[in-house]
């Protein structure tokens, strides 16, 4: 059978006139065997209203191929629902609903992810339920008793063993994504990277891919591309650390906690003495890199680098040479790879889970293009998988950064005028410190975004945190919790 | 016999005085191990004069049971620790049995404890509560084998004669068994005291507590008073504790007082390593430490009356 499929490498653009627009069941069985026999994965899948019609658009990736597929097809406000044959779509569906009111009929659990547009109230939703004796619910949230964000979880219990657990979001909602139609502005860049703080690097990336996609021309110098690399993996260092200190804390491992608390610390002053923020705002700008990096600045950087990373490896390995600390982490909310290949998990929690699937590796874009590159993976799905992981990537980029400032490339030309043409669509992915953060951009005749659509890895993977505490001790949920380390605000937007 | 008494009283003073400078102390140890400074060991005396300032406030769907069993609890705290030998000095209420009285005096205040964590009917306090008594229920049996070695070891049946009726020939004859005794009591101590490896007094996740689930609807005087009373507890299993592994006779007359609280302090200090060492265990191990306890007290028993 013939495919048709507009198809990308990451980043890419194409003109909307080459989008292929089809009826909606062959939309619905290209889309299922792709990702059936080729191990597609959904990226996006979201609509952009025609009148009184929906344009469904659908973005895959395939990760061993390295190419994404685009696909559309209209629809009016109902559809059989892709769900029953591909879980994947599960929350995406779900969020069509919320947003546009469009049903997809059969979706076996269909309510808005964040809240219902007319009462505008989160967490004001039917939740699933159980009756009987022995059973009881607990209700965690929205407030919760640490300085983290706020998200509402119902876990429905038999004693101490969770049955099920219902994540209910939709708190931090900002309305991002309409902000930033009729954009590229001003503000375009900030909202973004605000979008969820602690990846601000990863959000400015991705943002900054789709505007040099949609400007003819444009091109990135390879030095500012090195250094884009440069933010990013000091972002990844810098919360991966954070999270085995934060996991460390969790089963009450005090010397891992309060060492790693400090060198996440000192991560984040790396990334302040590039730009003089810890998170990085401002670093990353269209068409090349915000700041200049000199030699003196590498010298200050590359022993300070060299140090934090000793004392980090000395943190680590009291943690994981600690026999108690081992208990609580092997076989605690395991995800299996079969689970977490059905509902297209990504990022730090896939590759525990044993999927080959980082955005880096297997869509590489920027100047990941020319280095080398191993994938940090690991086969038992539990959260020392996760939590090693972690581990695995931390030591990869740590050197990947002092390398890279060892041997800058030399200064290129940075453009700085940027006209988006019009009619196209860009998609972007970069692997953030979770996964893969996806931006897809649909620009108007005159070159604005019509349509701006963003998919935090938290979107994928907080359905797989609710499997991974199915049949799990409910005083696992912190530890659990923590070794996704999902974005609330990331996943509201 | 009338030095002794005021002796005695000395080392209760001390206590009521004292007991809340042993979690100021372990987590300083806590803190130091780490690299952290960590706060001052007088914070528990700030948060409990900060916390007796306050005013209470009670759910309105919570009944009487809420605020008295603070009360209550303390109450029964403060009669069981009259029949406790200290610095080194015997009980002047001691009588035969009175170690049955002052254990199910402890059981008395987790009794209502965990009945007002009922009362709140919050899901949190009610985890608490189940996890508080299911763990109890293992502890006792530990317990009073830890007791029934003593019993045969000194022959008394009161708690300042199983603690004080034995000298440093217990030690030097039958080490091998106190080690066993001594070892177990400390499983314990740790567990009822709801420290790490049991419990974490630090964690601000609910869904893991024990003893701060329970307590999670109470403010002010109420909470004041739980605090005293969870430190007079740690240092009552302390004192007793040290009791075990220190031998009366050894330390007589006014030297007694300093000895018994560098001891005390010593436990402290012994509680914040071994807290800075080791992760919490996941619930499921816990019954398999706690059933270890009655295990190493009857191998103590088996030892002692085998090499007597």
């Amino acid at each position: 059978m013939s495919e048709t499929f507009l198809r990308l490498t990451n980043p890419g653009s194409a003109a909307l006139a080459d989008l292929p627009v089809l009826s909606f069941s062959e939309f619905s069985s290209q889309a299922l065997r792709v990702i059936r026999e080729r191990g597609g994965r959904v990226s996006a899948f979201f609509a952009v209203p025609q009148g009184a019609q929906f344009r469904l658009i659908l973005v895959l990736a395939l990760d061993q191929e390295g190419k994404l597929l685009l696909s559309a097809t209209d629809t009016g406000s109902e559809y059989p629902s892709l769900t029953p044959d591909c879980p994947q779509f599960h929350w995406f569906e779900r969020e069509l609903f919320e947003q546009h009111g469009i049903r997809p009929q059969g979706h076996p659990w269909l309510k808005p992810i964040r809240f219902n547009q007319s009462q505008n109230i989160p967490g004001v939703t039917d939740y699933f339920t159980m009756s009987g004796d022995a059973v009881h619910e607990v209700a965690v949230g929205p407030v919760h008793a640490g300085v983290i964000e706020p998200g509402h979880f119902r876990f429905q219990c038999l004693g101490e063993d969770v049955f099920s657990l219902e994540i209910s979001l939709g708190y931090q909602h900002r309305g991002i994504e309409k902000r930033l139609i009729g954009g590229p502005d001003k503000k375009s860049i900030h909202l973004l990277e605000t979008a969820a703080g602690d990846s601000s690097c990863s959000y400015a990336g991705a943002y900054c891919q789709i505007i040099e996609q949609l400007s003819p021309g444009c091109r990135v110098s390879d030095r500012n591309q090195a250094l884009r690399v440069v933010a990013w993996e000091l972002e990844r260092i810098a919360n991966h650390t954070g999270d085995l200190g934060a996991l460390a804390g969790d089963v009450a491992f005090r010397p891992t906690m309060a060492y790693c608390g400090r060198l996440r610390g000192d991560f984040l002053n790396m990334t302040a003495a590039l730009c003089g923020n810890r998170f990085g705002r401002g670093l990353i700008v269209p068409g090349g890199f915000g700041y200049e990096v000199d030699q003196t600045l590498c010298n200050k950087l590359l022993p300070w680098i060299e140090k934090t990373a000793y004392e980090l490896n000395n943190a680590a390995d009291l943690l994981f040479n600690a026999p108690t600390v081992l208990d609580r982490f092997e076989n605690t909310g395991t995800v299996s790879a079969e689970t977490a290949r059905e509902i297209g998990l990504v990022g730090v929690a896939a590759r525990a889970s044993g999927l080959q699937q980082d955005v880096r590796f297997c869509h590489p874009y920027g100047f990941y293009n020319q280095l080398p590159f191993p994938l940090a993976s690991n086969n038992s799905g539990d959260v020392l998988g996760r939590a090693q992981v972690k581990m695995g990537e931390l030591i990869f980029s740590m050197i990947t950064v002092a390398h890279l400032l060892e041997d800058l490339p030399l200064r290129g030309k940075t453009p700085t005028k940027y006209r988006l043409s019009g009619n196209r669509i860009a998609v972007s992915l970069v692997e953030a410190w979770r996964g893969e953060l996806c931006h897809v951009a649909l620009t108007d005749a005159s070159g604005k975004f019509s349509s701006y659509k963003v998919v935090d890895p938290s979107f994928h993977n907080w359905f797989g945190l609710a499997m991974a505490l199915r049949g799990e001790q409910i005083s696992h949920f912190p530890v659990c919790n923590k070794s996704f380390n999902l974005s609330y605000c990331g996943h509201d937007l | 016999m009338k030095s002794t008494l005021f002796l005695w009283l000395g080392g209760v003073i001390l206590s009521l005085v004292f007991c809340p400078l042993l979690p100021g102390l372990i987590n300083k140890v806590k803190a130091r191990l780490v690299g952290c400074k960590g706060a001052s060991v007088w914070q528990l005396y700030f948060d409990l004069f900060k916390l007796l300032r306050r005013g209470s406030v009670y759910s309105h769907t919570s009944t009487w049971i809420l605020p008295l069993a603070p009360l209550l609890s303390m109450a029964a705290l403060l009669t069981g620790m009259l029949f406790l030998p200290f610095a080194f000095a015997d009980s002047p209420f001691a009588f035969d049995g009175d170690v049955v009285l002052f254990f199910y005096l402890l059981g008395l205040a987790r009794m209502f404890s965990v009945l007002a964590a009922l009362d709140t009917g919050s899901s949190f306090a009610g985890m608490g509560a189940s996890r508080e008594m299911q763990f109890a229920t293992l502890i006792e049996i530990g317990l009073f084998c830890i007791i029934a070695f003593l019993v045969l070891l000194t022959g008394h049946f009161s708690l300042s004669g199983l603690l004080n009726g034995f000298g440093t020939s217990a030690w030097s004859l039958g080490g091998a068994a106190m080690l066993l005794v001594a070892i177990a009591f400390f499983i314990i101590l740790l567990s009822e005291n709801c420290r790490v490896p049991f419990d974490d007094p630090d964690t601000h996740l609910e869904l893991t507590m024990i003893h701060e689930a329970m307590i999670l609807d109470y403010g002010g005087p109420d909470l004041a008073l739980i605090h005293y009373a969870a430190a007079l507890k740690l240092w009552l299993f302390s004192a007793i504790w040290v009791l075990i592994i220190m031998p009366a006779g050894l330390f007589t007359g006014l030297t007694a007082l300093p000895v018994f609280l560098v001891a005390q302090i010593l436990v402290a200090v012994l509680l914040g390593v071994v807290e800075s060492v080791t992760a919490r265990f996941r619930f499921l191990k816990v019954p398999q430490v706690l059933l270890g306890v009655p295990v190493l007290a009857l191998m103590a028993m088996i030892l002692m009356l085998m090499f007597r």
